[in-house]
């Protein structure tokens, strides 16, 4: 585990939580979120959630299916805004930049915060293409530039050995897992500070886990990882600080290994000793 | 390998810095720009709606004011002969008893053989059967309308009256009848029906089928008890599209069907139908501005409200089978 | 007892209903194929050669026949004498007029498809244009061709009449002169064949855009593509095959248009091809509808001869559609 603490979350709902943030004043927070609220049409989804998600330290977000973390997750880049209906109130931050500013560019938000989806969806085009098509959108480059772009994005998300003698070819032509890191690589390729994952593993075999699992735990070390994932085992092998969603609800957040060893929280405890879920 | 990895990573995110940006304001404004022109092609099937319902309504209004003609003849009176003896009627009942007639014989035609049709596309059938039949069918569908007149009119009809000859001793169909028009019409909706009731078959759940195989149901049972009753809005569907085409069909009646508007439900008679009708006139060199013009626009005015009745109807009715299933 | 003979009553049941399914598609097929060789025996008289004809059907020798197609029925214009007849001016009528609608028609209609599925939000307004798309695909065609009488042909008479126009664009010679209104003309065709094709076009291309995965426009949309970008890199290029295949069964319709074309008044017996967007013009249905109705039995056979053709266009046009499917289909996801 990290040797400094990372910062603490403060769940609304539970005044007991740790109070790990004394002890790393100096942890930086990328990700600021305060009392806030989402809504699909009537129904709400989230209620008051309070987070502080750390700098280049990985978060997973835990709870049973249905409990708002997929929503959390998609409101970070404004996934949310393709959903008609969808609608949140009170504080996001991104770096201080407001992120739920109706002003508040999405395109360059979306390029600071990359996303990867639950099954790996490449484009139907080649490899090289797939990787290319987001630096493109956003800004010209030179030719060796870009190849060189695509080349250290392949590498950073472990797949470069495996295509570099593919490039052009399709991406539909690549086994499961080496798709899912196709779209890491692809997300990477903006050039982004946060990295969301939505059950990045859940369309994977083992084997294809364990090497996306080692990826992520890696990468930490240069973007601000946040995981949504039902697998308990996974967020404790992966994350450093764990969040547990509830029906709505931040029930509890810290250092993963609290979590898991000694939750403050019953309802916690039950989820991670896998009496419900 | 992995080391490897966050060196790269963070390579990469310099070489991502490194590009010369795009200006938000040009990519703005061109999304604005293009959303916009869009938008604009969208509208204009509003347009052509709009388009189509302010002219009929002009000529039809023009029509009504024109001496000696009231709405009342028009929409009530049984009588239509624009063209022939010193007295003009308006009434447009023979037109649309015409229109009703060869519909008929069309449905008659296209919906028993469609549904059986459809019935063994999507519950007997092998899926490599379906694949060979399902387009077969479908080339119906793509041939001309004309080439259905010219059908109705040199092969149906003198099969009719030749098989009316060797079982009763006359051919008693005219040379120009509502029977093989809309026999024609008929074959050309067939598609229709086929092959939007076979996709509404196709879309009820497989655990309904099993249901009922699993309590001892013969296939028969299954397709004609279970999936026609789930599938039925479909089925509908198909049917009011398909008879909304063969009332707007006009070259096979143009050609067929015959010239002489009068009240008649015998289908082995000459009919006109309204679409015929309105060919008959833009055919002729009838004065831009007459009365027999004027005439044809208040017919197309019944005809695209009947039409667009029918085909709300239908599309109500497709909808809703698509919320139940899909 | 009664118990099996209620059993053998279903499956019997069972049998003649089968039976019967089998009866109704073969009957379907049965009709397809006895109208394909109606028209072929009515049409073979005036599209093959009299030597050819006479080696299938009578005593001529197979070896012998020098010229199987007699070109001159492809080649000549329509005249009042049978054996001289051709349909050269329809032909080309047709494709001309199919081409045009097609470059209006499709720009639009893939536009609009483009909008309703990638950008439109969804509310009463969307749902309206969308109601309102459905419900022309039911519109008869000679509807169209009301109002293409009345917006193209006649322009609302606001710039004359179409023999005394008000104005004019280009050299008379030049191909792209156009005159106001356009009366019976190229582009007035063109304009009222896509009225008539929009609406497919329309509904086709938006399924096509809808049979794309949602997960890709999420993947573009997530690295920061604008809408715009989504569409015109990720979707559409995912659809082309799908909106291709539909655009040409469009534009199959438009070739066998009569109807509406004949409202506009379009001529049926033209001596010329047409010179420039303006000019007068004839399609083959119009052509093939002409000739059927008249009493005379040589006509009926050139009519047929003409179906035959109109076909073999067809085809063409579904076997081009048949190779590009194959051809750029590739798997999404």
């Amino acid at each position: 585990m990290p040797d400094t603490q990372p910062n603490l979350a403060k769940p609304a709902t539970a005044p007991t939580a740790p109070t790990a943030a004394a002890t790393a004043p100096t942890e930086q927070i990328t990700i600021r979120v305060q009392d806030f609220n989402a809504w699909y049409g009537a129904y709400h989804a989230l209620h008051n959630i309070t987070l502080n998600i750390p700098s280049q330290r990985v978060t997973s977000l835990i709870g049973p299916s249905g409990c708002g973390k997929s929503t959390f997750l998609r409101w970070i880049n404004r996934m949310n805004d393709l959903v008609p209906n969808a609608r949140a109130d009170g504080v996001m931050q991104l770096d201080q930049d407001d992120v739920l500013d109706r002003a508040f560019d999405v395109v360059e938000l979306r390029r600071r915060v990359g996303m990867v989806f639950q099954k790996p969806n490449p484009f139907p085009k080649s490899i090289y293409e797939n990787i290319a098509f987001g630096p493109r959108l956003h800004k010209r480059f030179h030719h060796s530039d870009l190849d060189a772009l695509v080349e250290q994005s392949l590498r950073a998300a472990a797949i470069w050995d495996e295509v570099k003698d593919r490039l052009h070819n399709s991406a539909l032509g690549l086994s499961g897992g080496q798709q899912q890191r196709l779209c890491i690589a692809r997300a990477i390729a903006v050039g982004p500070e946060v990295l969301l994952m939505d059950e990045p593993c859940s369309a994977l075999d083992p084997r294809s886990t364990a090497s996306v699992e080692a990826l992520i735990r890696e990468l930490r070390q240069t973007f601000t990882i946040v995981v949504v994932t039902h697998n308990m085992q996974q967020a404790a092998r992966v994350s450093d600080l764990t969040a547990f969603f509830f029906e709505g609800k931040l029930v509890e957040a810290g250092p993963t290994d609290g979590m898991f060893t000694n939750p403050k929280n019953k309802q916690t405890e039950d989820y991670v000793t896998g009496r419900f879920g | 390998m992995s080391a490897l990895s966050a060196k790269a990573a963070s390579s990469a995110v310099e070489l991502a810095r490194k590009g010369v940006a795009r200006s938000r304001h040009v990519r703005d404004g061109w999304e604005f720009a293009i959303r916009g022109m869009l938008g604009c092609t969208a509208l204009i099937s509003i347009a052509i709606t709009v388009g189509i319902i302010t002219i009929l309504l002009r000529e039809t209004i023009a029509f009504i004011q024109m001496p000696d003609i009231t709405l009342t003849d028009f929409l009530f009176g049984t009588t239509w002969s624009p063209l022939l003896g010193a007295e003009k009627h308006f009434g447009i009942w023979p037109l649309i008893c015409g229109t009703f007639l060869v519909s008929v014989v069309a449905a008659m035609t296209a919906i028993p053989l469609g549904l059986i049709t459809a019935i063994y596309l999507s519950e007997y059938a092998t899926n490599r059967k379906r694949a060979i039949l399902k387009p077969i069918i479908e080339i119906l569908a793509g041939v001309p309308t004309v080439v259905y007149g010219f059908f109705a009119l040199l092969v149906i009809t003198p099969a009719l009256q030749g098989a009316c000859n060797f079982l009763f001793g006359t051919p008693i169909f005219s040379g120009y009848n509502a029977g093989a028009a809309g026999i024609a019409v008929g074959i050309m909706i067939l598609p229709i029906v086929a092959s939007l009731s076979e996709d509404a078959m196709q879309s009820v759940p497989r655990s309904l089928r099993e249901g009922a195989y699993a309590l001892g149901s013969t296939k028969f049972d299954v397709s004609v008890k279970v999936v026609t009753p789930a599938a039925l809005s479909g089925i509908m569907a198909s049917c009011f599209l398909a008879i909304t085409r063969a009332i707007g069909e006009t070259m096979v009646v143009a050609l067929a069907a015959g010239g002489l508007a009068h009240m008649t439900l015998n289908p082995a008679d000459q009919v006109q139908t309204m679409t015929a009708y309105m060919v008959q006139i833009f055919l002729g060199d009838a004065p831009a501005f007459g009365v027999e013009n004027l005439s044809s626009y208040a017919v197309a005015m019944v005809l695209f409200m009947v039409t667009l009745v029918l085909s709300i109807i239908g599309n109500i009715l497709l909808n809703r089978y698509r919320e139940v299933y899909e | 007892m009664s118990g099996i003979s209620l059993r053998t009553k279903r499956i019997l049941k069972n049998r003649a209903f089968l039976a019967l399914c089998l009866f109704s598609t073969s009957a379907t097929i049965l009709i397809l194929a006895l109208l394909l060789m109606s028209i072929m025996v009515q049409g073979s008289h005036f599209l093959f050669s009299s030597e050819a004809l006479s080696a299938v059907f009578g005593h001529g020798e197979l070896s012998q026949v020098t010229k199987i197609i007699r070109w001159e029925f492809l080649s000549n214009f329509a005249s009042r004498f049978p054996e001289k007849a051709g349909i050269y001016a329809a032909v080309i009528g047709s494709l001309w007029v199919c081409v045009i609608c097609a470059l209006l028609a499709l720009p639009l209609g893939i536009g609009t498809a483009i909008y309703l599925e990638e950008f439109a939000p969804k509310n009463r307004w969307t749902a309206l244009i969308d109601f309102n798309i459905r419900n022309l695909a039911g519109v008869p065609s000679i509807v169209y061709g009301i109002l293409g009488l009345t917006a193209f042909t006649r322009m609302f008479g606001l710039f004359g009449s179409d023999k005394n126009s008000a104005l004019s664009f280009g050299p008379d010679n030049a191909w792209w002169h156009i005159q106001l209104p356009f009366g019976q003309g190229l582009l007035a065709g063109g304009l009222t064949l896509m009225l008539v094709v929009l609406p497919i076009v329309i509904i086709s291309s938006r399924e096509a855009l809808r049979a794309v995965p949602s997960s890709l426009r999420q993947a573009s949309l997530a690295i920061g593509a604008t809408p715009w970008q989504t569409a015109s890199k990720i979707t559409l290029p995912a659809a082309i095959p799908s909106i291709l295949t539909g655009a040409i069964l469009a534009m199959s319709r438009a070739m066998g248009e009569a109807a509406p074309l004949l409202v506009l008044g379009i001529p049926v017996f033209i001596a010329n091809t047409p010179d420039n967007l303006n000019d007068n013009f004839t399609v083959l249905p119009f052509q093939i509808f002409n000739w059927a109705g008249r009493p005379q039995e040589s006509f009926h056979q050139l009519a047929a001869s003409a179906i035959v053709v109109l076909l073999v266009v067809l085809v063409c046009f579904n076997g081009v559609a048949v190779y590009l499917r194959q051809k750029l289909r590739k798997p999404l996801a």
